[in-house]
């Protein structure tokens, strides 16, 4: 990695990673790919949220899904621990809570597949500092 | 409706980006606050713009963060430190742990624009060896940064340096102070000094230091890029931007949540926590943990900022929030956190190590009925008189519980020591375990159940338990097949 020496690289950076994601949904199918979120802060692996995050990736594969499944860190849903949150495209993320095994492969099977909307999604409920 | 009381600052990036990839950051202008610093701005004018938005200490105190930064700044030395105060213990706080897991680099940055404005090469990360997965990633968080430049020698060709490197603490409460802390760090008995020197003339290894929270770092790139102005536009008159807190206890929606300063408590417990779990009566609300006090329902439209919550007999801490409702007896909640104070208390000072043991005692006196309402009288005085004089912030706010609750929930104070009752049903001691007659069948279960012999009737016949032999081991309640056995 070169070094960042100036703001104009940092623009580069942020330029080329979201780049690097558009192509990623471009060459593999610009109508369908999906991004998968897993909140996993220490207080989600506790509550299963590893267990869903390896299930869900290994689904996604076997069930031949184009999505990128990633984790992040705690989406403060403590109430509803595992949470994932799903993207489909062109649409809004929504996020699920209290998944557990069944409903992660409900979500893969009605929701990612067919768009079907699924019980126990959490409204959004904060206002970002972009926003504002 | 979908609530939008809360607005995400501290928490911007957490459970939105991968906290592993540096990339992710950068995305959503990470690092782009350290370069606009390292770029444009003097010293002094970076350290202004801390100052004019307001900004104040997250973890407790709540000091003008820009202030402080100042008065690092003013400091000449030949060496200068940036320590970021990861100690995190209050029971029941987790924000600290959920941004360094959700989104280290804004830390990290922060550090370094602190670095920056005070004049230190140096950053150090006191975090508590018990929260693994955030050392983890902010050992990733570092290794990354240094490989895109954003830490080590000359970062974007300013000129300016800076590293960061983590200090494992053993997890003691007493450590988030920041004398105690900057000695643990030296490897000395983690126990704090008398201020002055404050640690911004004199600190780590007895040079310059300044000591931020991490919720406090994590607000600093977002100033730099939207403005003093508007940072200061949030909240209210002394209060500025938001705070995030951990939201717990017998509310519907745990939950870690971040609301403007001025938003009162109903806003948070009835629109954002969902109100009282299974219908119950909302009671208190504790905040600011062991330090902090219980809040009622009197308060419950009360405007939440640092003043308001010293007026009213509690502090805003770290933000933990614990909400209770009947079910909770306010005179045992006081007792855990005074055992929480004396487990953690450091011991260097009497008034909080004696101190803090006898208030304790007391209470445990009065959970267990032998308690007097003089008692009361003793609790508040030894309370006062720990607060004015102990040494640092955990002795002189330790007394906050039992000072609140006796204020707040005198009545329930005196239900304890006058007429030996546990109004919430929460003292084992000062119950009775009954057997209601209509209830009472005659089977006799709960008689051959009792080790003790303290249930004597005939079959068929209702029963009755003598509390004078009873143990209050619960055999009769666990055998009753009716209902019939309760305790009150």
């Amino acid at each position: 990695m070169a070094k960042i020496k100036s703001i104009e690289d940092l623009r580069k950076v942020a330029k080329e990673h979201r780049d690097s994601i558009e192509l990623l949904v471009r060459e593999n199918d610009p109508d369908g790919f999906v991004i998968v979120k897993v909140a996993m802060a220490t207080c989600s692996i506790a509550a299963g949220a590893k267990e869903i995050f390896d299930l869900i990736s290994e689904h996604i594969e076997k069930r031949g899904i184009n999505a990128i499944v990633t984790k992040t860190g705690c989406m403060s849903y403590c109430y509803a621990e595992p949470t994932v949150e799903v993207t489909l495209p062109g649409k809004e993320p929504i996020v699920f809570g209290d998944v557990d095994v069944f409903k992660a492969d409900e979500i893969i099977e009605k929701y990612i597949k067919n768009g079907e909307i699924l019980e126990g999604i959490i409204p959004l409920n904060y206002r970002t500092a972009e926003s504002i | 409706m979908v609530n939008k009381t809360q607005i995400r600052i501290a928490l911007r990036n957490c459970g939105l980006i991968n906290p592993e990839r540096i990339e992710e950051y950068i995305s959503e202008k990470g690092y782009m606050a350290l370069g606009k610093v390292l770029t444009e701005m003097s010293q002094e004018e970076a350290v202004n713009i801390i100052i004019d938005s307001g900004l104040r200490g997250r973890g407790g105190a709540g000091f003008p963060t820009g202030i402080k930064w100042d008065y690092a700044r003013k400091s000449v030395s030949d060496q200068k430190y940036v320590v970021c105060n990861a100690d995190e213990g209050d029971p029941g706080a987790f924000m600290d742990r959920s941004i360094l897991e959700g989104d280290p680099h804004s830390v990290l940055e922060a550090m370094a624009i602190c670095g920056y404005c005070i004049g230190a090469d140096k950053g150090l990360v006191y975090i508590r060896a018990e929260y693994p997965l955030a050392i983890e990633r902010l050992n990733i968080a570092i290794t990354q940064a240094r490989e895109f430049g954003l830490l080590g020698d000359d970062i974007m060709g300013s000129g300016f340096s800076f590293d960061i490197e983590i200090r494992y603490g053993a997890g003691a409460f007493v450590c988030g102070e920041e004398t105690a802390l900057i000695h643990s760090m030296e490897g000395e008995r983690g126990e704090p000094s008398l201020k002055p020197p404050f640690p911004a003339e004199s600190g780590y290894l007895g040079k310059p230091t300044n000591v931020n929270n991490v919720e406090t770092l994590a607000n600093i790139p977002v100033i730099y890029l939207k403005g003093a102005d508007w940072f200061s536009g949030i909240g209210t008159e002394k209060s500025k931007g938001t705070k995030v807190f951990a939201l717990a206890g017998k509310v519907n929606n745990v939950g870690l949540i971040e609301v403007p300063m001025g938003t009162t408590l109903r806003e948070v417990i009835y629109e954002i926590g969902g109100g009282i779990r299974e219908g119950k009566k909302f009671k208190a609300v504790q905040t600011g943990g062991p330090s902090g006090g219980c809040l009622t329902e009197k308060h419950l439209d009360t405007p939440i900022d640092y003043d308001n919550l010293i007026a009213n007999g509690s502090m805003m801490g770290s933000g933990g929030m614990i909400v209770m409702d009947e079910d909770n007896c306010m005179v045992s909640i006081a007792k855990f956190y005074l055992d929480f104070t004396v487990e953690e208390s450091c011991g260097k000072c009497a008034p909080c190590r004696i101190g803090n043991k006898r208030l304790n005692e007391l209470l445990g006196r009065i959970c267990e009925g032998k308690g007097t309402e003089a008692d009361l009288d003793r609790l508040r005085n030894l309370g006062e008189v720990i607060k004015d004089t102990s040494l640092c912030g955990l002795g002189q706010s330790s007394p906050n519980p039992v000072l609140s609750t006796l204020d707040n929930f005198y009545d329930e104070y005196i239900s304890h020591v006058r007429d030996k009752k546990c109004p919430s049903g929460v003292c084992k001691d000062l119950m009775e375990y009954f057997i209601i007659e209509e209830n009472c069948v005659g089977c006799t279960a709960c008689a051959r159940a009792c080790p003790v012999g303290a249930i004597t009737g005939e079959r068929k016949e209702p029963h009755l338990i003598n509390p004078e032999i009873c143990i209050m081991c619960g055999a009769c309640m666990e055998k009753c097949k009716f209902d019939a056995v309760i305790l009150k």
